[in-house]
């Protein structure tokens, strides 16, 4: 393989190498140093006269004397059922003390877009045991579901209960996580491994580390390697992938410092313009395909800068995924976990999960109900701190107690406390009995009558009782 | 406007200079702007979009990894064009008219790239049958006969770039759509199918004023923000206000022929939904499947950039096909604010200098060029046909001021504010009844008073009426309670929440209440009016609003909304309506 050692220019991760034979846009690129050690990049920009090189690791100790080579093909993975219970580095090798990977296969990282003729609409719903994920933002198989999240919330223990717990009603699958942490500190990695390692999941888990002394740049590609690795288990081994990326906001910073180096006209606070199409890129590769056995959802997290959910990197990452979990300061600062505040928290695909034949019939209903009351209870809070509460009417009170209520014992659950749907939506009916009958506009008669605890049989109630 | 359907091709083959992302140059090529050319060895389609000196700048059309400098380009000295003719119907496209099933048989579940599949399926055969003979004259544009596709007649017309002449051959009979059906007398052979360059807009004989609204059966927008025939909408689409629903009922139940549906830059998982749904859905006017009169166009948020940006034009060049055949058709776009800023991103690849946000300066003058597509037109045949546009646009945020809302709302001439609020409080279709407007209401005013009633003007404008002042009165009701209000605001007030529960909640999942005629419309306002009228004269009259408030007949009223033969209901209530409160006024005497 030929060397160049005609680098120009270097500017931050970016290297400019003059007069090479020609170079495929998006070859792999390997860079020799003075001492033999080498370092990886990407063709940003090819042409005759100048390529662009973007550098995965740190450029120190790249100099103008250092050598080039064009790999002539674009970034593959090696990618094995091996990898499973393996833990890789950002940029995709080893650093458990393990073998290589024997690669059964090569991937390009990129990935292809699914057919959206051959995908298939997710209906599978995910019980992940938390009530407010399950009752009022189900989960289903194929989805991708960001947590929003701010810096100092739990968002972490939220997303490891979840793929502690998660599973589908009365099925027996393989299937697997996939976490890969982008520019995460050493001690949240230690927390996630020390979690895997007590549940036994690392066995069944692929794991890419990118810490926040990693290499920002190599934060570019980590959350490709991952997809590929999960698309390879997925759609080739036939195996439910849950994908968790952590967290998006470094994966973005990343972009911005690679526009900015490349004096890139920015888009909004600095972004590229292409940061829509790149989320999206990254983001689409989950869903269902018809006919093909396994199954991708992904969770990325992301902390909104300073909470802001209208911040280009929340705004553009709703406007892919379908939905959002929103992790609230608020209720965090009530001591309540998991403090997902279910109001602008949103599951696009929950109607296509929940109901008869999904979970259960009073599930839509007993969502809806919940969500109005606690929504109103919530908003008479701002009006108690102007009048007092002595000024509320009757009714009002009672919708300020529920959104209490609701709070303290339907958002609130421990972090090994694994709930049924049975039990959140039971719960959810035990808490909506605090409110008269008459008030529960938004179910009909007969769910009232089958579900509500008055009017449930003494005994049916007893024996169930009994049972918990 | 002139184009010619075979040009030579120049300067066939050139060679690759740069290749940045989607954006590539050419050089030693002869081109012209938004000529197609086959980029490097596996030969993906993309398009000139900028020619500086020697330097042809190309968008291409998918995945340009491993493309390297010296690769061949080849210019086909074609612009980017659409195949049209019979098969159009129930296919599902990408955003450059490569049929998806086609291309899920060919390279499997995902999409890979170099494949090119046309648009039109060349093994079937349709059942021709011509309305002209040989002898007669024809003009570009003409009908030269028709073929049956499902339930559509779909027109065979003469290309509008073709002079035309004297028929000298015609053939009836079963062919597919590239076998030569007609030749003029200059020797020109026609076929079943023509080709259209996208970003061009098909030749009318003259724009026609929009004076005939879009009828779609729902009352907020027949009602009170209506669309024109040929008009142009805006839905704002934040999440969860139900805009799918929404866009769905106007697929199925305006009165268009044809449905165009653009997935432009959207999510796979919710374009699947559309593509699963669709075909389920029932046309209510035929029964049959609501696909055998729609085309979709689905080009998801990963699919190439340049091809998102392609995808409108692909849609409204087929929607204008259709109305050249003397069709209605409505045209969907979801969402334009994707499509904007997949031009933003070219444009940015372009190192053009940015205008607001980073969009390109020439944002505007697109999105107009686009909107003007639509119309209600003469056809070059003599027919009558039309297309409405509705654009869907995802304001970043929810920040109305962004510059894809505010130019998109200079253009279009109705805005549908769906409004998540509403949306939370159950309240459907959630269409803001104060933040909408419609401005073919002048326009509309005499097919409203000539084909519904000469009543219907005022008593839109009454409805209208009503419900502002009602919005004015709830902000004293929040500080002061409703019972502080005088008796004949009170009265106001449960007028406007007749209006707004009666007549704008409307539940597109009733059998009778999803789809709501004029007539139906007008007697539903009527009944409404007339309570209000009676109710201020009681009040007038010393009777307390809380009694009028409670009579029977008006409690009963929102029935009507799901009896399908309401008429003779609607007049027992009104006549009970009249005895009712006649009785608490003869009470006080």
């Amino acid at each position: 393989m030929k060397e160049y050692r005609t680098i120009t220019q270097i500017a931050g991760p970016l290297l400019f190498v003059e007069k090479t034979e020609p170079v495929g846009y998006g070859e792999l690129v390997n860079i020799v140093l003075f001492d033999g050690s080498i370092k990886r990049g990407q063709v940003l920009d090819t042409s005759d006269e100048i390529v662009v090189v973007q550098v995965f690791e740190t450029t120190a100790g790249i100099g103008r004397d250092s050598g080039v080579r064009f790999t002539g093909e674009t970034i593959k993975m090696p990618v094995g059922k091996e990898m499973l219970g393996r833990i890789l580095s950002g940029g995709g090798k080893p650093i458990d003390g393990g073998p290589e990977i024997v690669p059964e296969k090569r991937l390009d990282i990129t990935g292809a877009a699914i057919n959206p003729f051959a995908r298939q609409s997710p209906e599978e719903f995910i019980q992940t045991g938390i009530s407010t994920i399950d009752g009022m933002n189900t989960l289903v198989r194929g989805q991708k579901l960001p947590i929003f999240s701010g810096a100092g919330l739990p968002h972490n223990d939220i997303a490891l209960q979840i793929a502690r717990q998660a599973r589908v009603l009365g099925a027996k699958e393989s299937f697997a996580v996939v976490f890969a942490a982008m520019g995460i500190t050493k001690e949240e990695a230690n927390h996630f491994m020390a979690d895997f390692e007590r549940t036994g999941a690392l066995e069944r888990a692929v794991v890419f580390l990118n810490l926040a002394d990693d290499p920002a740049v190599e934060r570019i590609i980590t959350p490709r390697l991952a997809l590929t690795t999960a698309e390879y288990l997925a759609f080739t081994l036939g195996m439910h992938v849950l994908v968790i990326l952590t967290d998006m906001t470094n994966y973005c910073e990343a972009l911005r410092q690679i526009g900015a180096a490349r004096e890139e006209v920015p888009g909004r606070r600095g972004y590229p313009g292409y940061m829509y199409t790149d989320l999206a890129s990254i983001y689409e590769r989950a869903g269902v395909i018809h006919g093909v056995k396994g199954s991708i959802t992904q969770f990325p997290i992301l902390t909104m800068p300073g909470d802001d959910i209208t911040h280009p990197i929340p705004d553009l990452t709703g406007y892919i995924t379908e939905g959002q979990i929103v992790v609230s300061r608020e209720l965090h600062r009530k001591g309540i976990y998991p403090p997902i505040n279910v109001l602008p928290s949103l599951s696009r695909l929950m109607n296509l999960g929940i109901g008869v034949g999904h979970t259960r019939e009073d599930h839509k209903k007993v969502s809806d109900q919940q969500y109005a009351a606690y929504a109103e209870g919530n908003d008479l809070r701002g009006l108690v701190a102007i009048v007092g509460k002595d000024a509320l009417s009757e009714r009002d009170r009672m919708f300020l107690e529920f959104a209490d209520l609701f709070e303290d014992r339907f958002v609130r659950q421990g972090r090994d406390e694994n709930r049924s749907i049975e039990q959140t939506l039971d719960l959810g009916w035990e808490l909506l009995s605090t409110l008269p009958v008459e008030q529960l506009v938004r179910i009909d008669r007969g769910l009232i009558e089958k579900y509500h605890p008055k009017f449930r049989k003494a005994p049916q109630a007893a024996a169930q009782a009994a049972q918990r | 406007m002139e184009v010619k359907e075979e040009k030579t091709i120049r300067g066939a083959s050139g060679v690759l200079r740069r290749i940045s992302g989607p954006v590539v140059t050419a050089v030693r090529l002869e081109a012209h702007m938004y000529d197609l050319v086959k980029v490097g060895r596996e030969e993906l389609m993309g398009e000139v979009i900028k020619i500086s000196g020697n330097d042809i700048i190309i968008q291409v059309y998918e995945d340009t990894s491993g493309i390297k400098p010296g690769e061949p380009v080849v210019n086909t000295g074609l612009p980017l064009s659409v195949e049209l003719g019979p098969g159009l119907l129930k296919s599902i496209y990408d955003g450059i008219q490569r049929p998806l099933s086609v291309l899920a048989d060919k390279m499997g579940n995902f999409i890979e790239r170099g494949v090119s599949a046309p648009g039109l399926d060349r093994s079937i055969k349709w059942d021709f049958k011509p309305t002209v003979k040989p002898g007669d004259k024809v003009g570009p544009g003409s009908i030269l006969g028709e073929v049956q596709e499902m339930n559509i007649i779909h027109r065979i017309m003469v290309p509008p770039t073709v002079k035309g002449g004297i028929v000298t051959f015609i053939k009836a009979g079963k062919h597919t759509i590239d076998e030569v059906i007609c030749e003029l007398d200059d020797g020109v052979k026609l076929t079943m199918m023509q080709k259209w360059p996208v970003r061009l807009s098909r030749p009318v004989v003259e724009k026609l004023n929009p004076d005939i609204p879009l009828l779609t059966g729902q009352r907020i927008i027949d009602g009170l923000f209506p669309i024109a025939k040929g008009g142009t909408a805006a839905i704002p689409g934040p999440f969860g206000s139900g805009k799918t629903v929404m866009q769905q009922q106007l697929a199925k139940w305006s009165d268009a022929e044809i449905v165009v549906y653009i997935g432009c830059g959207e999510r796979g998982n919710e374009m699947t939904e559309v593509l699963t749904e669709f075909p389920h859905l029932t046309d209510p006017k035929t029964g049959k499947p609501l696909m055998e009169r729609t085309t979709l166009i689905a080009n998801t948020s990963n699919m190439p950039v340049a091809a998102r940006e392609a995808s409108v034009y692909t849609g409204i060049t087929i929607a204008e096909y259709f109305r050249d055949m003397g069709y209605d058709v409505s045209l969907m776009a979801d969402s334009t604010s994707r499509w904007a800023e997949a031009m933003r991103e070219i444009s940015s690849r372009l190192e053009e200098m940015p205008g607001e946000e980073g969009y390109p300066a020439y944002l505007a003058a697109r999105l107009s060029e686009f909107y003007e597509r639509a119309g209600r037109v003469k056809t070059l045949n003599g027919k009558f046909g039309s297309v409405s546009v509705i654009g869907a646009v995802s304001p970043p945020g929810g920040d109305f001021s962004e510059p894809v809302t505010q130019n998109t709302l200079r253009i279009v001439k109705v805005f549908w504010a769906l409004d998540a609020k509403l949306s939370q409080r159950r309240h459907f279709p959630a269409i803001n009844w104060l933040n909408s407007y419609s401005l073919y209401l002048d326009i509309l005013h005499d097919w409203y008073a000539e084909h519904v009633s000469h009543e219907w003007n005022d008593m839109r404008a009454w409805a209208m009426e009503v419900l502002q002042k009602e919005a004015e009165l709830q902000e004293i009701v929040q500080l002061v309670g409703s019972d502080a209000l005088p008796e004949e605001q009170q009265i106001t007030i449960e007028v406007a929440r007749m209006i707004r529960e009666v007549f704008l909640q409307q539940n597109a999942y009733d059998a009778v209440d999803t789809y709501c005629d004029m007539t139906k419309q007008f007697d539903m306002m009527k009944a409404i009016r007339k309570f209000s009228d009676l109710a201020y004269a009681a009040q007038a009259a010393g009777i307390l609003p809380q009694q009028v408030m409670s009579v029977k007949s008006k409690n009963d009223l929102p029935q009507i909304k799901f009896i399908k033969e309401y008429k003779p209901v609607l007049s027992q209530l009104l006549e009970q309506m009249d005895k009712e409160i006649n009785a608490l006024r003869g009470g006080i005497q």
